[in-house]
């Protein structure tokens, strides 16, 4: 089964390629009447063929398929089985090597080509030492760090489809939808599997270009198309950055294969740590863009334009983690890049507390959920910082399974609401949608961080990691970093229940047409919300604290944390006593903020808040406003850089480049006006000259033609006179 | 008195100078013709006279020769004569100056 793992990746693409060409030569082209002008997929060809299946007899060639597009079961069964065949093929590889043997630091590769055999060089470029291979295999690798991704991504993204299937089914892209989200399967399963920087990348890729296809799936809505861009626009900014790292790396070591570089990497650090530090930062700008990091977050607010199921799915649960997952697997260089190590901690937490602000006051259900997604990605990467990549993964996957579960919860809202996303028109929806609100509410308890939920251990495993962090130089630092996890973990709890008050609690707001209207989703929704809950509450038992081999998931995935030959890292063995005291800090500050969620939205009907944005109104706008980050952006990037740049660039050129040319013109210009003159007055001067001389010397002589032939004799006799006096003068 | 070269020298070269003369000064292109043919007589007598000196009758045979060709040219200038005659209704050489450059 281990061997199989190759075919993970490859269901998916065969999903992909069914659903894709089936939707493409299957779908229909739009009514003449543009009744559905924005659905034009078909293209001409199609139009064509429908055309001539008019004139062959069928009249009745453009039904009532509108609402429901054809080859609708197709989709439904490929795009979530293909997926359901994946999961079923990694578990059981990961069964095949056994959790014990992950634990004992088993890995398996399968290699299926050499991609790019460069051959061996031994001289170019690397440090002493290097292996000097230069050349990358397109290779599968799986141990405990891709385990542990594989096995979410496959089951959470499985649950995705089958959900999808309910939440798209009136969708006329319906068989499109299901090739963008299989594509982003395969792309993020080659992402997590792949046993190369190169593969990696590759993933990386192409999980954002499927993110961009699916935030601008709604491609004829503006905003939606828009936001596509701006997420494929920042992402670029980070994997510059990325990629710029990888040729580091691949400079540095003369392979990108992961088992050989890190190995490398601890067996004998010295040669490689002084270009470490920049690698890493470099590897981070990427980790920044792919996991909306402060300051290349804005795309992921944005990224809600897209279907809520891709929301859960990608911009949750699976791709945004692929940073996390990238700083995780290059653990070693990070351990030996202390200084980048900082900056991550330091930017983790930074965002985390930016995010979780901004969280508080959003009114759009989608959004809130957004900023709290970036807040948890700032958590994990300060538990990265910290060193805590194992507790950072947990976190990882626990937030998996519950920040999917609440924007599947998110959509079976917006489905009952049909399409309402402002949290202010809802309320009072418990009872009408009882299974959404139940798993909702549970994943809200897990996310603020009540006890004994999933994120109560992961998120106090990383807190109790940053709690007893050391950074060389800076002893306060940990301190800070802690204070400010703990009021972030305050914040979130209190803004998930701002949301699940102003959402779930209290009257419903909005016309009596739309109350009408609510109705519970079907159960290919619902199931999926469910198997989420439940996971939600019991994922978090695989790192127990304090119980001897409670930390199961930190003992799997131990065997990634290579020892650094050299390298002295202090476990920290927290007493039980500081260990539960943290425990109940955050468990107080988790409830606090439940509590003052429920006081001021519940019970207070939000007179409370009302009150403070009247008495603060800076304070509200400015968070309202999300800092005004995407202004600040606008102004200093698009029309700054980009406009203002371009105009400058424009004045530039044209009064500095230009230069060149209109000069090397004027130039030539006077060069020819020279050249003409010299032309003129020279060379006509010296052919007109030598002709005028000639015409003078010619008017002289002309005279001696006189025509008559007695003047010719006379000169003739004359002339012979001449040279007889001259012959007998001097002889 | 003996009649030497010296005689016929002279009276060739009077001759000649006669004829000469009027080719330069006479405007009727008869008398213009009539004067080249007293040069060309002045050329014979010159021959004649070498050749009756030297004893060699190449001059005698050449002076027949230039004969023959005055008889060529007399009738050529003839022709000419008549021709200009009939363009010009005069025989003054200075109105046939067409050829003046």
């Amino acid at each position: 089964m281990r061997d199989l793992i190759w075919l993970i990746p490859i269901f998916p693409l065969a999903g992909f390629l069914i659903n894709g060409l089936v939707y493409l030569f299957g779908n229909r082209p739009p009514r003449p009447q543009g009744a559905h002008g924005a659905h034009d997929e078909g293209g001409h060809g199609h139009q064509i063929a429908a055309e001539s299946a008019k004139d062959l007899g069928h009249p009745h060639a453009h039904s009532h398929e509108e609402t429901h597009p054809r080859f609708a079961a197709l989709h439904s069964i490929v795009g979530p089985g293909s997926v359901l065949l994946s999961t079923l093929v990694a578990f059981g590889a990961i069964f095949d090597i056994g959790l014990k043997g992950f634990a004992e630091g088993h890995s398996h590769t399968v290699e299926l080509y050499r991609w790019i055999p460069l051959g061996v060089n031994q001289a170019v470029g690397q440090v002493h030492g290097g292996v000097g291979e230069w050349f990358v295999n397109v290779a599968f690798r799986i141990d405990s760090l891709s385990a542990l991704m594989l096995a979410f991504v496959t089951f959470v993204g499985f649950l995705i489809h089958v959900y999808s299937v309910g939440y798209m089914g009136h969708d006329r892209g319906y068989g499109r939808y299901f090739a963008y989200l299989n594509l982003f399967m395969f792309a993020m399963l080659v992402l997590v599997l792949g046993a190369n920087f190169l593969l990696l990348f590759v993933g990386w890729e192409g999980v954002g270009l499927c993110s961009y296809l699916l935030i601008g799936y709604d491609y004829h809505k503006k905003f939606a198309a828009d936001a596509g861009k701006k997420a494929f626009v920042v992402n670029r900014i980070g994997d510059f950055g990325f990629i710029l790292g990888i040729f580091g790396v691949f400079a540095l070591f003369g392979t990108l294969d992961f088992a050989k570089v890190f190995g490398m990497a601890a067996a004998n650090p010295l040669p490689y740590t002084p270009y470490l530090t920049l690698i890493c930062l470099l590897l981070f700008v990427g980790a920044c863009g792919k996991s909306a990091q402060f300051p290349l977050y804005v795309w992921l607010p944005d990224a809600m334009a897209g279907p809520t199921p891709v929301s859960a799915l990608i911009h949750a649960a699976t791709m945004v983690t692929a940073g996390v997952y990238m700083v995780a697997r290059c653990n070693v260089f990070f351990r030996l890049a202390p200084q980048a190590m900082i900056v991550v901690a330091c930017v983790g937490a930074f965002t985390a507390l930016f995010a979780a602000t901004i969280g508080l006051v959003q009114n759009d259900i989608k959004k809130v959920l957004a900023y709290s997604t970036v807040s948890q990605l700032g958590y994990m990467f300060l538990a990265c910082g910290v060193g805590a990549f194992s507790e950072g993964m947990f976190h990882v996957t626990t937030h998996a399974f519950f920040k999917a579960c609440l924007f599947l919860g998110a959509g079976s809202v917006i489905h009952a609401l049909n399409g309402e996303q402002d949290i202010r028109k809802m309320g009072g929806l418990a009872a009408k949608i009882p299974k959404t609100y139940w798993t909702f509410l549970i994943a809200s308890l897990t996310i603020a961080g009540v006890p004994f939920l999933a994120a109560f251990f992961s998120k106090d495993a990383i807190k109790a990691a940053v709690f007893h962090a050391e950074f060389a130089g800076y002893p306060w630092l940990p301190k800070l970093l802690y204070a400010v996890a703990l009021f972030t973990a305050g914040l979130t709890a209190f803004y998930m229940f701002r949301l699940v008050s102003l959402t779930f609690w209290g009257t419903f707001r909005g016309t009596s047409d739309q109350e009408r209207h609510i109705h519970e989703s079907p159960s290919s929704m619902t199931v999926p919300l469910m198997v989420l809950a439940f996971l939600s509450i019991v994922s978090g038992y695989v790192g127990v604290p304090i119980i001897e081999h409670g930390d199961k998931i930190g003992e799997f995935l131990a065997p990634i944390r290579l020892p650094i030959q050299g390298l002295a890292e202090q476990v920290h063995h927290a007493s039980r006593v500081a260990e539960l005291s943290l425990m109940a800090a955050a468990s107080t500050v988790a409830l606090l903020g439940i509590f003052l969620a429920w006081n001021w939205y519940a019970k207070g009907k939000g007179s409370t808040p009302h009150h403070l944005a009247e008495r603060f109104p800076g304070v509200y706008k400015t968070l309202l406003d999300k800092y005004y980050v995407d202004e600040a952006y606008e102004k200093v990037f698009v029309q700054g850089v980009a406009l203002g740049g371009g105009r400058a660039l424009w004045d530039v050129d044209a009064n500095l480049v230009d230069l060149i040319p209109n000069g090397a013109a004027a130039v030539t210009k006077g060069a020819s006006w020279v050249a003409a003159l010299f032309d003129q007055y020279v060379v006509d001067g010296l052919v007109n000259g030598f002709a005028n001389t000639m015409a003078a010397l010619f008017r002289l002589f002309r005279r001696a033609q006189t025509g008559r032939v007695q003047n010719y004799a006379l000169v003739m006799g004359g002339g012979l006179f001449c040279l007889v006096a001259v012959y007998l003068l001097f002889r | 008195m003996t009649i030497t070269i010296n005689h016929y020298l002279v009276v060739s070269l009077l001759l000649f100078a006669i004829g000469f003369f009027g080719v330069l000064v006479r405007r009727n292109f008869l008398t213009v013709l009539t004067s080249i043919e007293l040069m060309l007589n002045a050329v014979n007598l010159n021959l004649v006279a070498f050749s009756r000196r030297l004893s060699d009758l190449t001059g005698q045979v050449f002076s027949i020769f230039v004969i023959t060709i005055a008889a060529g040219e007399a009738a050529i200038g003839l022709a000419l004569t008549i021709s200009l005659f009939r363009q010009r209704r005069t025989l003054n050489v200075e109105e046939a100056s067409t050829m003046r450059g």
